[in-house]
C-alpha cells in the first residue's frame, strides 16, 4: 500500500514539477518536501515500523524524494535560465550606436618628417643640434663666408630686428656655434669626438607667395672629422634620401652649385617624374637640397685649422621632403592650422617614428 | 642671364645637339633655368597682306579687311587702327592659339561680317608690350610664309642662373668658354684689332677715388651717325629680352652680355667741360638716371661728375642727361674697372640692379679693358661711322699674379674622386689656367684674370679668443687655393663620377642621440595629440596689437623690415598665433576642437623659450550616451598635469597656486609650481576681453607648457613596491572650510595626516549652498587606508581618522561637516 501511495505520489509530482512556474514551483517543494510536506511526512512515519519494514520503506522513500529533489532543481535551473534570458532581453542596448566621443589628435607632418630624421641619422651616427631663432649678423652670415657686401646676402631676404640681430636665414648658425664649442675644447688639447650633427628648425626669411613662406624650416647636417670626403657626402646623403622616400633605388644625383659656406658646392637632386609626380620613376630631377665641402674659411672662421679637419655640411627644406613625399601640394597650409588638414595629414602620436617598424 | 643658341654659336664651335648643351651647363654649375622657342609658339602664325581694309558697315571702330595669305581669299574683322590696305601683316589662322592669352581662334561672324581668323600685335604673340596696333612687316616679307622663322625667332633661347661666385659666366664667352673646357667644342678666339686713335680725346679722365675705380679707359669718336641698330644687332638684343633703343646703346648693351664687360656712353655735347672726375658722392649730388629715377649718392659712392656735377653712379647706373640719342654726333666710351666691394655696397644702398652692377660686384675680368674698348670702337665706327681719338686713362692695370697649388692627392682625400693627375691638369688648362710648376705629388697653376673667384686674397672673420685661431688662418690661406682648383676640376668631370661611400659608424647598434630635453618634448607632443588635441606649426611673428593682448610687445622683438604690418612683432607666447589658427577654423564653421603647438616663446631680451601651448575651444561633442560638455579650465589642468606626468614630474611636488596673468581669467586661471620658484605651467579659461577681441568664444581654455623650466628626473632604480597582501578599505570625510582654501590644501593634508597608510584621496564632492553657512564650502574626500603588517582592527581605523580629521583641521581650518 505504502509503495503503491509513493508511486503515485511521484508519478504525480513530476510532471506537476515539470511544468511549475517560478511561484507554482516554490509551492510544489513545500508540499512534498517541506516540514509537513507529503515525502517528509511519509519519513517521519518510518518512526512507527519495525525495522526490517523501515529499511525497505526507508529506501523506497528516500528514492523518491530523490527524485523529486532533482526534479525541482532540474526545473529550477531552467526557470532560472528562462528568467535570466528575460532579463538579458531586457536589458538590450543598440550596440550599433556610436560610443562617447573621443576625438583623436594628431602630430604636424613637420613634427613627423624631423622624427624619421632623428631616427634614420640616428643609425648614421648623429646628433641633433639647436640653436636660437634671433640670432647675430656674425653667426648668420660673416661666420658663414659671407661678408656685409656678399651678393649672396642680398638674395636672403633678410629679417631684421632693431639692433644687430637677424631672424636666422637658414639654421647653419648652429653650424658655427656646434663648431665655435668644439674648437675651444679642441685647441685646449683635448680631443672631442668629430662633429656629427643635424639641425632641424625655424626659419625666416621675408619672401611670400605661393611657394614661398615667411617661416619655414630647414635641416643642417654637418660632419667634420678627419679624411671625410665628398664621396661621404655623396654616400651619406644617398643613404638618407633612400630612407626617408623608402626608395632603395631613388636616383640621387649631385650638381655643382655655388654657396659662400661651402666649396664645392653642390645642389642635390632625385629622380622623379615630373607629370605623374612619381619619385624614383622617369627621367626628370628634382632640387631638394644643398651641399658641399665645408668652407677652409668658415672652418678658421669658427677656430679650426682645415689642413687638419675637413668635412661636409648639407640643407634641405623640411616642408619640401615632407610635400613630396606625402603628395601634399600647397606649402601655405602647413600654417594655416585648418583643422580639416590637420586631422587628413596628420601622424598618430601612437606610431613614432622608428627604423624597425618602418618609417 | 640669358643667350640664344646662334649667340653661344658665335663664340663656340660645337656640334653638339642641344640636349647635351643644357645637360652640360647643368653638369658644371650653370644650372639651366629655362629654355624657351618663341617659334613652337607661333608655329600657325604666317605672313598676309591686306587685300583691302575698309569700315566695318556695322561698327565705326572695326575694320572689314580682305587678306591674303598665300591661299584663298579671307575675310577678318580687324580692331587695330592702322590696319590698312596693302599692309603686309601676322596673320593667325583658325585652330591657332594666342601664346598670351591663351585663346584659340574659330571662325566666326563679328556683327554681320564673317572673320576667318586674326591680325595679330606683338603683346598678343608674346613678343613685346606695343599694343597700339598690329605688327606691321616691311613690304618685302614673303606672303604665306611663316612669321617666327622669317624674324628669326626660331631659335632656343637659353636662361642659366649664375652664382655669385661666377662674374665670368655672365657673359657669353664666359659660357662658351665653361662648355668648351668641359669638352662640349672649341672656344672661338676673341682677339680684336688695335685701334689706332687720332688726336687726343676730347674728354678726359680724372680719378679722385681710386680706392672706388683702379682703372678707367675712354675714348672720343668724332662724327657719328646714331640711329636704329642693324637688323642682327636688334635680334640679338630682342632674343634676351632686352629692348634696343639706339646703335650706340645698343652696343654697349651688347658687350654688357657678349663678354661680360659694361661699357657707358657718354654724349661729349652734353658733358659740361672737358674732364669726367671719378670721385666721391657729395651732398647735392642727385640726378636723372636712365631708369627714369632720380639718383642720389652719398659719400660712399662713386661718382662720376663733369663740371655741373655727378652725371652717373659709376659702374650702377648713367644718367639721363648725358646719355645718347638719336642726335648724338660725338661720342665718349668709358670702360671702366671699378671695386666689387664698393659696387655692391652703393648698389644695395641705391637699390638699383642693373646688369652693370650685376657684373662689376661679381668682378670682371681686370686685364681685358684695352681689348674690350678697341672692340667697342671697331663696332661704333662700323655702325655709325665716326673717327676714334687716342685713349684717355686714369690709374693703371692692376696687378694679376694669382697662383693656386693643387696636391694631387687631395684629389682623392678631399674630393672622393679618382681623377688622375694629366686629367686635372688638363681641365684646368682648358678652363685658362696655365702650369706654372708641376712635380709628381703636384701643380701650381697661375689664375687666368677672369676667375677672380678662384685664390681670392683671405677674408677671414674670426670669433675672437680662439685658442687655434692663428694655426685656423694660415690653414685657409693655404687650403682655400687648392679647395678652389679642386671644384673646378669635380665639376668638369661631373660629380656622378665620384663614388658615394656610406659615413663609417663607431657601432651598427645606433646610440640613442636625443637630449634628454629633445626626447622629452617629442613625448610631450605625444601626449598632447592621445589627448585629442591637434599640433599646429604657426608663424614665430604676428602683429604688435594681437601680441600685445599677450603681454608686452617691446621693440626690440618688433622686425625692421616686416613682410605685413600683420606679421611685425615676435610672439610673447605660442598661444598668441595659435589663437589666431582658432579663430580661423571657427570662421570655417569648425567648432569643439583642441590645438597645440611646440614651439618658441620669445622674451624682451631676445631670448627664447620651448613652450607646449594648447587651447581647447567648444565642448566634447555630441552623444547620445552623455551630455556634451562644455571644456573649462579643468581640462586645461588637466592637459598640462597629464603632460608633466608623462615627463617624470614627481606629481606630489607640484603646486597650483591660484591666478595669472592678464589675458587669463583672474579667477579661473591657474600656474603649476614645483617649489616656490619653479613654474612648470599656466592653464585657465582665457579672458572674455582677449576672446571677444580675437572671435573666440567666451569660455576658451588654454594652457602653457614651459618645457625648458621642467627638471630632468632623477635617473633612479625603482625600489620594489610594496605589495601587501591585505584589503586596503575606504573611508569618506566631509569637510567644511572656508571658500578661499584650496581642494588641494585638504587633499594634501590628509594625504600626510599618515604617510604609512593613507595610499590615496580623492575629492569626489564640492558643495555650498543650503546647509553649509555663507562663506564656507563642504568637500568631501575619500581616503584609500593600506595596511602593510596586519589588518587594522575597528580601534586603529578609529585613531587614524581621528589624526586626518585633526590634521586637516590644522592645516586648513577645516571642521568634519556634523
Amino acid at each position: 500500500m505504502q509503495s503503491n501511495h509513493l508511486k503515485g505520489l511521484v508519478e504525480t509530482a513530476l510532471p506537476a514539477i515539470a511544468a511549475a512556474d517560478a511561484a507554482s514551483l516554490e509551492e510544489l517543494r513545500v508540499s512534498l518536501l517541506g516540514k509537513n510536506g507529503n515525502v517528509t511526512l511519509l519519513l517521519k512515519s518510518l518512526g512507527g515500523m519495525d525495522a526490517e519494514a523501515r529499511k525497505t520503506a526507508g529506501a523506497e522513500i528516500n528514492h523518491a524524494k530523490m527524485q523529486i529533489t532533482d526534479a525541482l532543481s532540474a526545473r529550477r535551473a531552467v526557470l532560472d535560465s528562462q528568467a535570466l534570458e528575460q532579463k538579458l532581453a531586457a536589458e538590450r542596448i543598440d550596440v550599433t550606436q556610436p560610443p562617447r566621443p573621443d576625438s583623436a589628435g594628431a602630430l604636424h607632418p613637420l613634427s613627423r618628417t624631423q622624427e624619421e630624421l632623428a631616427a634614420i641619422f640616428a643609425a648614421m651616427g648623429f646628433a641633433i643640434a639647436e640653436g636660437p631663432d634671433i640670432e647675430s649678423d656674425w653667426n648668420n652670415f660673416s661666420a658663414l663666408n659671407i661678408p656685409s657686401h656678399h651678393p649672396a646676402r642680398a638674395m636672403m631676404d633678410t629679417f631684421y630686428l632693431t639692433g644687430d640681430q637677424v631672424l636666422r636665414t637658414h639654421t647653419s648658425p648652429v653650424q658655427i656655434r656646434t663648431m665655435l664649442e668644439w674648437a675651444k675644447t679642441e685647441g685646449l688639447g683635448e680631443s672631442p669626438a668629430p662633429i656629427r650633427i643635424i639641425v632641424p628648425g625655424r626659419t625666416f626669411r621675408a619672401d611670400h607667395d605661393a611657394t614661398h613662406s615667411p617661416m619655414f624650416h630647414q635641416c643642417e647636417g654637418l660632419v667634420i672629422g678627419q679624411g671625410i670626403t665628398l664621396g661621404h657626402l655623396k654616400g651619406c646623403l644617398i643613404d638618407f634620401l633612400r630612407a626617408y622616400f623608402g626608395l632603395p633605388e631613388l636616383p640621387v644625383r649631385l650638381r655643382s652649385s655655388y654657396f659662400p659656406f661651402t666649396e664645392p658646392s653642390m645642389e642635390v637632386d632625385i629622380g622623379w617624374n615630373r607629370k605623374t609626380g612619381e619619385l624614383g620613376g622617369g627621367t626628370d630631377w628634382l632640387e631638394i637640397g644643398g651641399s658641399g665641402m665645408v668652407h677652409p674659411n668658415v672652418l678658421a672662421n669658427c677656430g679650426i685649422d682645415p689642413r687638419r679637419f675637413q668635412g661636409f655640411a648639407f640643407g634641405m627644406g623640411l616642408e619640401r621632403i615632407t610635400m613630396l613625399k606625402h603628395g601634399i601640394a600647397d606649402l601655405r597650409l602647413f600654417y594655416e592650422s585648418d583643422v580639416r588638414w590637420l586631422r587628413h595629414y596628420g601622424a598618430s602620436p601612437l606610431t613614432p617614428a622608428s627604423l624597425h617598424e618602418g618609417l | 642671364m640669358k643667350f640664344s643658341l646662334s649667340w653661344l654659336k658665335t663664340w663656340l664651335e660645337t656640334d653638339a645637339p642641344l640636349e647635351d648643351i643644357l645637360a652640360t651647363l647643368n653638369k658644371i654649375g650653370l644650372e639651366v633655368e629655362g629654355v624657351e622657342n618663341k617659334a613652337e609658339a607661333l608655329k600657325p602664325f604666317t605672313i598676309a597682306q591686306i587685300i583691302e581694309a575698309q569700315p566695318h558697315p556695322n561698327a565705326d571702330r572695326l575694320r572689314a579687311c580682305r587678306v591674303t595669305a598665300g591661299g584663298a581669299e579671307l575675310s577678318v574683322v580687324c580692331g587695330a587702327p592702322n590696319a590698312r590696305t596693302g599692309l603686309k601683316v601676322v596673320f593667325a589662322p583658325p585652330g591657332a592659339t594666342i601664346p598670351t592669352s591663351g585663346l584659340v581662334l574659330k571662325i566666326g561672324e563679328i556683327r554681320g561680317v564673317k572673320s576667318e581668323g586674326m591680325l595679330t600685335s606683338t603683346r598678343e604673340l608674346g613678343l613685346g608690350e606695343d599694343h597700339e596696333g598690329i605688327i606691321e612687316l616691311p613690304e618685302d616679307a614673303p606672303i604665306g610664309a611663316n612669321y617666327a622663322q622669317w624674324a628669326g625667332l626660331d631659335e632656343p633661347v637659353i636662361e642659366i642662373s649664375v652664382t655669385p661666385n661666377r662674374g665670368d659666366a655672365l657673359s657669353v664667352r664666359g659660357i662658351a668658354r665653361d662648355l668648351a673646357a668641359a669638352g662640349l667644342g672649341t672656344l672661338k678666339p676673341f682677339a680684336p684689332a688695335p685701334i689706332k686713335g687720332n688726336g687726343a680725346s676730347a674728354i678726359q679722365w680724372a680719378n679722385a677715388y681710386a680706392e672706388a675705380c683702379p682703372w678707367i679707359l675712354g675714348r672720343t669718336i668724332r662724327g657719328v651717325k646714331n640711329g636704329p641698330s642693324p637688323a642682327w644687332l636688334v635680334k640679338r638684343l630682342e632674343s634676351i629680352g632686352l629692348r634696343p633703343i639706339n646703335a650706340l646703346v645698343d652696343i654697349t648693351n651688347f658687350f654688357t652680355f657678349d663678354l661680360g664687360r659694361p661699357l657707358h656712353v657718354f654724349d661729349v655735347t652734353k658733358i659740361n667741360g672737358p674732364t669726367l672726375t671719378l670721385r666721391r658722392g657729395q651732398e647735392g649730388d642727385s640726378f636723372p638716371g636712365l631708369a627714369g629715377k632720380e639718383v642720389q649718392a652719398s659719400h660712399e659712392d662713386c661718382v662720376i661728375a663733369d663740371g655741373a656735377g655727378a652725371q652717373s653712379l659709376a659702374g650702377i647706373t648713367g644718367g639721363e642727361g648725358t646719355g645718347c640719342d638719336a642726335a648724338t654726333t660725338d661720342v665718349f666710351i668709358e670702360c671702366a674697372l671699378f671695386d666689387r666691394v664698393k659696387i655692391a655696397q652703393t648698389g644695395q644702398r641705391a637699390g638699383i640692379f642693373s646688369d652693370a652692377r650685376a657684373r662689376f660686384e661679381r668682378g670682371i675680368d681686370s686685364q681685358l679693358l684695352p681689348e674690350a674698348l678697341d672692340a667697342a670702337t671697331a663696332m661704333v665706327l662700323e655702325l655709325c661711322g665716326g673717327e676714334a681719338s687716342e685713349i684717355t686713362e686714369a690709374g693703371s692695370r692692376p696687378e694679376w699674379s694669382r697662383q693656386a697649388k693643387l696636391r694631387f692627392a687631395r684629389l682623392a682625400s678631399f674630393g672622393g674622386s679618382d681623377i688622375t693627375p694629366p686629367e686635372a691638369i688638363a681641365s684646368l688648362e682648358r678652363l685658362g689656367f696655365t702650369v706654372v710648376t708641376e712635380d709628381a705629388a703636384s701643380v701650381t697653376v697661375a689664375v687666368p684674370s677672369w676667375r677672380n673667384d678662384v685664390a681670392q686674397p683671405p677674408s677671414l672673420d674670426q670669433a675672437p679668443d680662439l685658442p687655434g685661431a692663428m694655426a685656423a688662418a694660415e690653414g685657409a690661406a693655404e687650403i682655400e687655393p687648392e679647395a678652389d682648383l679642386i671644384e673646378e676640376v669635380l665639376r668638369l668631370k661631373g660629380l656622378d663620377a665620384i663614388t658615394p661611400v656610406s659615413l663609417p659608424v663607431a657601432s651598427l647598434v645606433p646610440a640613442p642621440i636625443l637630449t634628454p630635453k629633445q626626447a622629452r618634448t617629442a613625448l610631450a607632443r605625444r601626449v598632447l595629440a592621445t589627448r585629442g588635441l591637434l599640433e599646429c606649426v604657426t608663424f614665430s611673428f604676428t602683429d604688435d596689437a594681437s601680441n600685445a593682448l599677450f603681454g608686452d610687445a617691446p621693440e626690440s622683438l618688433r622686425l625692421a623690415n616686416p613682410i605685413s604690418a600683420d606679421l611685425n612683432q615676435m610672439r610673447a607666447t605660442p598661444l598668441a598665433t595659435l589663437a589666431q589658427a582658432a579663430a580661423r577654423n571657427l570662421a570655417r564653421g569648425i567648432s569643439d576642437f583642441g590645438l597645440f603647438e611646440t614651439g618658441p616663446a620669445y622674451a624682451a631680451d631676445t631670448s627664447q623659450v620651448l613652450v607646449a601651448a594648447g587651447l581647447r575651444v567648444g565642448g566634447t561633442g555630441l552623444s547620445a550616451l552623455t551630455p556634451a560638455r562644455a571644456f573649462d579650465a579643468m581640462d586645461a589642468k588637466a592637459d598640462a598635469l597629464t603632460v608633466l606626468s608623462a615627463l617624470g614630474v614627481p606629481m606630489d611636488a607640484v603646486t597650483t597656486i591660484a591666478g595669472g596673468p592678464s589675458y587669463y581669467h583672474p579667477g579661473q586661471s591657474g600656474a603649476l609650481m614645483q617649489g616656490p620658484k619653479t613654474m612648470l605651467a599656466r592653464f585657465g579659461t582665457l579672458h572674455p576681453n582677449l576672446t571677444r577681441a580675437l572671435d573666440l568664444p567666451t569660455g576658451t581654455v588654454a594652457f602653457e607648457i614651459f618645457l625648458d623650466a621642467i627638471p630632468e628626473p632623477k635617473r633612479r632604480k625603482k625600489t620594489a613596491p610594496a605589495l601587501p597582501p591585505f584589503q586596503p578599505l575606504r573611508r569618506d570625510f566631509a569637510f567644511l572650510v572656508d571658500e578661499s582654501v584650496g581642494a588641494e590644501a585638504v587633499l594634501r593634508a590628509a594625504r600626510g595626516a599618515e604617510r604609512s597608510l593613507v595610499t590615496g584621496v580623492a575629492l569626489f564632492d564640492r558643495y555650498q549652498g543650503k546647509g553649509v553657512p555663507e562663506g564656507k564650502v563642504s568637500l568631501a574626500i575619500a581616503v584609500t587606508l593600506q595596511p602593510s603588517e596586519k589588518s587594522l582592527t575597528d580601534a586603529e581605523i578609529e585613531a587614524v581618522c581621528a589624526r586626518i580629521i585633526a590634521e586637516v583641521g590644522k592645516k586648513t581650518g577645516a571642521a568634519l561637516r556634523g
